[in-house]
């Protein structure tokens, strides 16, 4: 009888752990779902009792932001009784959380696209912004994303990156950011550093992680500048067909990335965001491919030791180029949301640019560049680093990899560099090549 | 007694059977009928008739991804059984500390998918350094870590399932046995596996049809490297719905086809492990 109980006991286990296994596999591929159900919960009563004022709901791409627009939200609250919802679903959760989120019956009314690739899936979606508020107060017409002569999404900040690197390292290395005027004195200086490697005490370059927390540097980010002169040599904004001709420029740099790095070149599919970051706050290593948003998390090493060289990747005249300058924040207002609802959110981005609180918010707390006329001076070590190189006159390089045609293509990309990376020979480069136009013109293909 | 019972079954049923249709059927449905369209967001679709399917069909990668979980669920399905087979007759003789012993082997089963797939990475990593290669490298690394992985996992809940098997086999068909000088072996596979088969069913049902069905671990583990050479079909299906715009349909669509082929292959399955079972 004690056995049967016993056992019986041991198999209600089993059941209950079955359970909770499958509760666990069906939640795991959407992460977003457990924090979508927070605004449905708040959100609800304060429509009941307000149902003409219009709500504003933001679906907001920046985790690092996040509590400053929570903060934002409440002021905004406070001032005019519109409830302001923000829900923050971070860069690679972004896409599902947008497609869930926009079926529901309170659907965000402010969303985020990335640039023209993002804006094709949702443009059904996009208000036309043209003549309002908001448009008006842009700076330059080139922040605004147009769907045609739809003004479809207006950009709210303004980022840079390039390669950081430490000041006080790299002058204990006996240089200085003078001498690195183009890809050949970088590498001089980047192969002097590896060969001192032992004396110094540390490397060149941060970890090169091809984990998915830090691939985008490279897949995305590095991939810009190829494509960029690509699009600079034909006088084109985008492509169906890229041809590659600074792929060897490309192979230089990430060979230099890898060879020079402080984790051996087999290894960087396992690194992470996180050890790169790591790297460079312990000063193991004195450059880190990184833009201006990475402020805050390396900013132990010291203001006075930061600042931020143009990506250099031997190509002609590239002494007057400089840090790679743009967004992929554009804002977009749900066109299917109630004429309430859509006014309530035009009045309050255009008062997040334009009123006191709003702008502190977004320059100070938050850290950005905004691209209105409003825009405060940064605190930003990075940013002020990078704006000297506009100051001198040299040419930013745009950001066209919102023109690469798919999530896809930029995976095909780098999982070619991590092969290459662990065997470099010319037949797995050719991967890469192959990946990179092939992969683009099928990639385009496959979304017509 | 049993009238009351039949008058208020549908009472009783209303609640489990309201959640089912919520929960299952109805997203079922809708998922049937979304792989036929083509969508941004679930309730605005545009009807597309079979292209999707044919998009699917036409897929390299998802036709890779199925050979490659179809050896994956093969292999797994034997090593699992055959293990948890083993340390259930090991635990069901008489010794000390067998409870202990399959509280141990069983733990392992608590702990989610992702994390487990994120631990393991990390040890495998830590190995496969010292040979200055990692796992993301070779998509047969990626299958035998999986292996390991969901081997240590499910060994020890199919444990159970088999120490229940065991020990409902009754005392005397083994004594019988004994008395007619049967031998360890011959009781083993003449006596206890025929006896054994109901739970043979269940526990072969469960390893393949969870090897096929396998996600987390396939996500956190490997995440499909090489080149999605060591993406399983869930993940393929997940990455075609959020990999590319306009292939929302599509990944439906394989989601259907990879639902006809788990249901197709389980039911066979059971025909043919039922069919060997024996009447107690």
């Amino acid at each position: 009888m004690k056995k049967r109980k016993v056992f019986s006991l041991l198999l209600a286990a089993a059941m209950a752990a079955g359970v909770m296994a499958g509760c666990g596999n069906e939640e795991a591929p959407s992460t977003g779902g457990d924090s979508t159900e927070t605004p449905d919960e708040e959100g609800t009563p304060d429509d009941s009792e307000k149902p003409a004022d219009g709500k504003v709901y933001y679906l907001n791409f920046k985790p690092e932001a996040d509590e400053y627009w929570q903060a934002l939200a409440e002021v905004y609250t406070e001032e005019t009784g519109v409830p302001v919802t923000v829900l923050t679903a971070a860069s690679g959760e972004y896409e599902k959380t947008l497609k869930s989120e926009m079926a529901k019956t309170d659907a965000p009314t402010l969303f985020q696209v990335n640039g023209p690739v993002g804006l094709a899936s949702w443009k059904d979606y996009c208000y036309d912004l043209t003549g309002s508020e908001i448009a008006g107060k842009l700076t330059d017409d080139s922040f605004a994303l147009m769907d045609g002569d739809k003004t479809a999404g207006i950009a709210y900040v303004i980022e840079n990156y390039g390669i950081i690197y430490n000041k006080a390292l790299l002058e204990e290395a006996g240089y200085s950011a003078e001498d690195i005027t183009n890809f050949d004195s970088f590498k001089k200086v980047v192969e002097d550093i590896t060969s001192r490697k032992e004396e110094l005490g540390f490397s060149a370059f941060t970890s090169p992680g091809m984990e998915s927390s830090s691939d985008w540097r490279f897949k995305t980010h590095l991939a810009n500048l190829p494509i960029y002169y690509e699009y600079k040599d034909e006088g084109i904004n985008t492509t169906d067909a890229i041809k590659g001709t600074y792929l060897d420029n490309y192979r230089q740099i990430w060979d230099l990335y890898i060879n020079n790095a402080t984790c051996e070149p087999t290894q960087i599919s396992t690194k992470t965001a996180d050890d790169a970051t790591a790297d460079f706050v312990t000063e193991e290593a004195v450059f880190y491919q990184n833009g201006t948003w990475e402020y805050n998390n390396i900013a132990d090493v010291g203001d006075e030791n930061l600042g931020i060289l143009p990506i250099y990747i031997g190509v002609e005249g590239e002494e007057n180029q400089g840090v790679c300058t743009g967004t992929e924040n554009y804002w977009c207002v749900n066109s299917k949301a109630s004429e309430e609802d859509i006014q309530a959110t035009l009045d309050f981005i255009d008062w997040c640019v334009s009123s006191e609180a709003g702008v502190n918010a977004m320059c100070k707390d938050m850290g950005f560049v905004i691209p209105f006329d409003t825009n405060l001076e940064s605190e930003n070590t990075l940013v002020n680093e990078a704006n000297k190189y506009m100051a001198e006159g040299k040419t930013p390089v745009t950001w066209v990899f919102s023109t690469m045609p798919s999530e896809e293509w930029k995976n095909g990309v780098g999982s070619a560099l991590t092969t290459y990376a662990a065997d470099q020979t010319d037949a797995n480069w050719e991967l890469v090549v192959e990946a990179f136009v092939d992969g683009w013109a099928a990639e385009v293909a496959a979304t017509k | 007694m049993e009238k009351a019972m039949k008058r208020y079954m549908p009472i009783f049923v209303l609640p489990t059977l309201c959640a089912f249709i919520l929960g299952f059927v109805i997203p079922f449905v809708m998922g049937v009928g979304l792989s036929f369209c083509e969508f941004t967001t679930v309730t605005d679709a545009r009807f597309v008739g079979l292209s999707n399917y044919v998009r699917a069909f036409q897929d390299t990668v998802f036709r890779h991804s199925f050979w490659y979980t179809a050896l994956f669920a093969v292999v797994s399905l034997v090593v699992i059984n055959v293990f948890a087979f083993a340390l259930a007759l090991a635990l069901t003789q008489k010794m000390r500390g067998t409870n202990i012993f399959r509280t141990i082997f069983f733990m392992p089963n608590l702990i989610g998918g992702i994390v487990l797939g994120y631990i393991w990475q990390l040890i495998f990593t830590g190995v496969l350094e010292k040979y200055n290669t990692a796992l993301g490298l070779n998509e047969w690394y990626g299958f035998a870590g999986l292996i390991i992985l969901v081997s240590w996992q499910q060994i020890g809940y199919m444990m159970i399932i088999y120490i229940a098997g065991l020990q409902s086999i009754p005392g005397d068909v083994m004594e019988a046995a004994q008395i007619d000088g049967a031998t360890r072996l011959r009781r083993l596979f003449l006596v206890t596996i025929p006896m054994m088969m109901p739970s043979i069913t269940i526990c072969m049902f469960l390893s393949v049809t969870n090897g096929f069905k396998l996600f987390d671990q396939n996500l956190s583990l490997t995440a499909g490297e090489p080149s999605k050479m060591s993406e399983m079909m869930a993940l393929n299906i997940f990455n075609t719905f959020y990999g590319r715009t306009g292939w929302e349909g599509v990944g439906q669509a394989k989601a259907v086809i990879f639902f006809v082929i788990v249901v197709g292959i389980g039911l066979i399955q059971l025909r043919l492990t039922r069919s060997k079972e024996v009447q107690q």
